[in-house]
């Protein structure tokens, strides 16, 4: 039986989720709902900086990950007030479900009380991440 | 450290596997699975970089590229290989019991994450491998 259905629904709709997923990845998102638990120098591995901290969750199966490690690490070298830390989600299962982390990478944006304020999703470009740290006072 | 390889060859990969399944899933051939399955096995076990593919990439398509070499971890494409020999292997069983649903819904799913990495530089690892590690542990 030869017939171009199946093929066409396949190509449509990850045609569709492709855009998408290429739209959304690096953007910043708000966090709209309750504010979630209140994060650690402990938790987290890293002392927390005065004004945010950006905190990247990665796994061994991700290219952008490093892509991502290497573009934050390289950007708070010139924001003393921001600090960077990278966990590996793949041991800490609990913290990754208490957060509710869902892919990789994705970085939260702490405020300085430790605080998520929102996080994304992908690699961010430099441009996202000035835009997503200058939302945070 | 594992071994890191040229990021071109599994986007090429992806594009070859692409128009292998979408041919697969036009005419039910079960034969074509079954050898794009052994492409995802070579792929999953030895590494991506060992596959028919790949070889084709090395000897055909690399010399006559000019875009500059990005290197990246080999584990990432290794677990999309992996996933992609799950759904062959659904699809096959599916093909042998008389499930044709199965093997049609199967290789639309392989299809999908071909083509999604093919066109959008889709991370199947990034998506799915948490979410697995979540549901297993």
């Amino acid at each position: 039986m030869k017939t171009l259905i199946p093929l066409a629904f396949v190509l449509v709709l990850a045609t569709g989720y492709g855009l998408w997923y290429q739209r959304t990845r690096g953007e910043f998102r708000k966090k709209k709902t309750v504010n979630g638990p209140k994060l650690t120098a402990a938790i987290v591995g890293t002392e927390l900086g005065a004004r945010a901290t950006m905190v990247q969750f990665s796994s061994a199966f991700c290219t952008p990950c490093r892509a991502t490690k290497v573009l934050l690490e390289d950007m708070v070298k010139t924001m003393p007030d921001v600090h960077y830390a990278h966990i590996d989600a793949e041991s800490h299962l609990e913290l990754v479900r208490q957060l509710n982390i869902l892919s990789t990478p994705t970085t939260l944006f702490l405020n300085g009380a430790g605080v998520e304020v929102g996080r994304a999703m992908g690699t961010p470009k430099r441009v996202q991440v000035h835009a997503a740290l200058a939302a945070i006072h | 450290m594992s071994v890191s390889i040229d990021a071109r060859g599994p986007r090429w990969a992806a594009l070859i596997t692409t128009f292998v399944l979408a041919i697969a899933l036009i005419t039910s051939s079960v034969w074509l699975i079954a050898f794009q399955a052994v492409v995802f096995a070579i792929g999953a076990l030895r590494g991506p970089q060992f596959t028919p593919y790949a070889y084709i990439f090395k000897k055909v398509v690399k010399p006559r590229l000019k875009s500059p070499v990005t290197l990246e971890d080999v584990r990432p494409p290794q677990f999309s290989q992996a996933v992609g020999l799950a759904f062959t292997l659904v699809a096959i069983i599916g093909s042998a019991t008389g499930a044709g649903g199965a093997f049609t819904v199967a290789v639309g799913f392989a299809l999908a994450a071909a083509f999604l990495n093919a066109a959008f530089n889709f991370c199947l690892g990034c998506q799915m491998y948490l979410l697995i590690l979540r549901a297993a542990k």
